[in-house]
């Protein structure tokens, strides 16, 4: 797939497919929304998985999670999760002081190298919208709970530039591998709207 | 949705491509012609094993013509078999799918790399 400066390219298997969703779409033979539950039951345990390696390494090695921060393209890559497609990974630390949360302008450049696919309300309209606006009032919507003295940092993606969120290490969790960590680092935690919980009874 | 759908679970679609957690998807647009084929069936166009058969003959198609099939190509032989049993079905011709697959080319080219590429209202 190559991309080029001036303008868009899509694929030939991407044009058929968007060939094929936009015309049956037209003849409400599928829908969008539909698709995406579809591809979300198949997918959000799958997707992640990729970018929950990513943060358990962070987590377990300092030396990586130093340079994940410093060149996030480069240490991805050295665990094999490329084909982001030229664009580069950056990735953001949260913090006690500092939320760092995602969003998308839907062009067809997503990390989903790491993330997997994107969930449908990421995609909507009016997490797009809110979310650069009102960002404190849509993270309470996902759960996240944050005090005053946190900052809220929205960062929205470009066609060079995709990111990463490195949740924080919940308290609690030293004892746990680096492949027991993989399995606690949800998806939304990556994009921002969610902490990184303790398992619940799996002390 | 779970419920009330015909759509079937992971486990019942044993020979899609998975990792050790269930079916994996490399690309996004295999995710989109895997739940558009799933969409149609639950809707009635065709039934499992009508699309079965013609996944199947996609897939012979292909390692009759030298493809290793080693599980990196499925998504496209998918594809093939899905526009094949639109065809055949009378919900789409060919013709509707060469024409708006030009249409989607010429308003990528003329969209900024990085915007939304959206079809002009004439389509």
């Amino acid at each position: 797939m190559s991309t080029e400066h001036d303008h868009s390219h899509l694929s030939d298997t991407d044009l058929r497919v968007r060939a094929l969703e936009s015309l049956l779409t037209e003849k409400g033979l599928v829908d969008p929304a539909a698709l995406d539950e579809i591809v979300d039951k198949y997918e959000n345990k799958v997707g992640p998985r990729n970018g929950a390696q990513v943060v358990a390494r962070a987590w377990v090695d300092p030396d990586f999670k130093k340079w994940l921060l410093e060149d996030g393209t480069a240490a991805i890559d050295s665990l094999g999760y490329t084909g982001t497609q030229g664009a580069d990974m950056v990735v953001l630390e949260n913090t006690s002081t500092v939320h760092n949360v995602t969003v998308c302008t839907l062009c067809s450049c997503y990390p989903w190298s790491v993330l997997g696919l994107p969930p449908a309300w990421y995609k909507s309209f009016p997490y797009r919208a809110r979310l650069v606006k009102e960002p404190r009032a849509v993270l309470q919507e996902f759960g996240v709970e944050l005090a005053d003295s946190v900052e809220v940092r929205v960062w929205d993606s470009t066609a060079e530039l995709r990111y990463l969120v490195l949740p924080e290490r919940p308290a609690g969790t030293e004892g746990m591998t680096e492949y027991q960590l993989v399995d606690i680092v949800t998806r939304n935690s990556m994009i921002g709207t969610e902490k990184v919980a303790m398992p619940a009874g799996d002390a | 949705m779970a419920n009330r759908s015909n759509i079937p679970t992971p486990e019942e679609l044993p020979s899609l491509p998975r990792d050790e957690d269930g079916p994996v998807f490399r690309e996004p647009w295999e995710a989109q012609a895997f739940a558009m084929t799933l969409k149609l069936y639950d809707g009635g166009h065709f039934t499992w094993p009508e699309w079965a058969e013609c996944l199947a003959l996609e897939i012979t198609d292909a390692q009759d013509s030298g493809d290793p099939d080693l599980g990196d190509t499925y998504y496209l032989h998918w594809l093939k078999a899905l526009e094949r049993i639109v065809m055949q079905k009378g919900l789409l011709s060919e013709g509707d799918l060469v024409r708006r697959k030009n249409a989607w080319d010429k308003a990528a080219h003329a969209t900024p790399h990085g915007e939304p590429i959206l079809l002009p209202a004439d389509g």
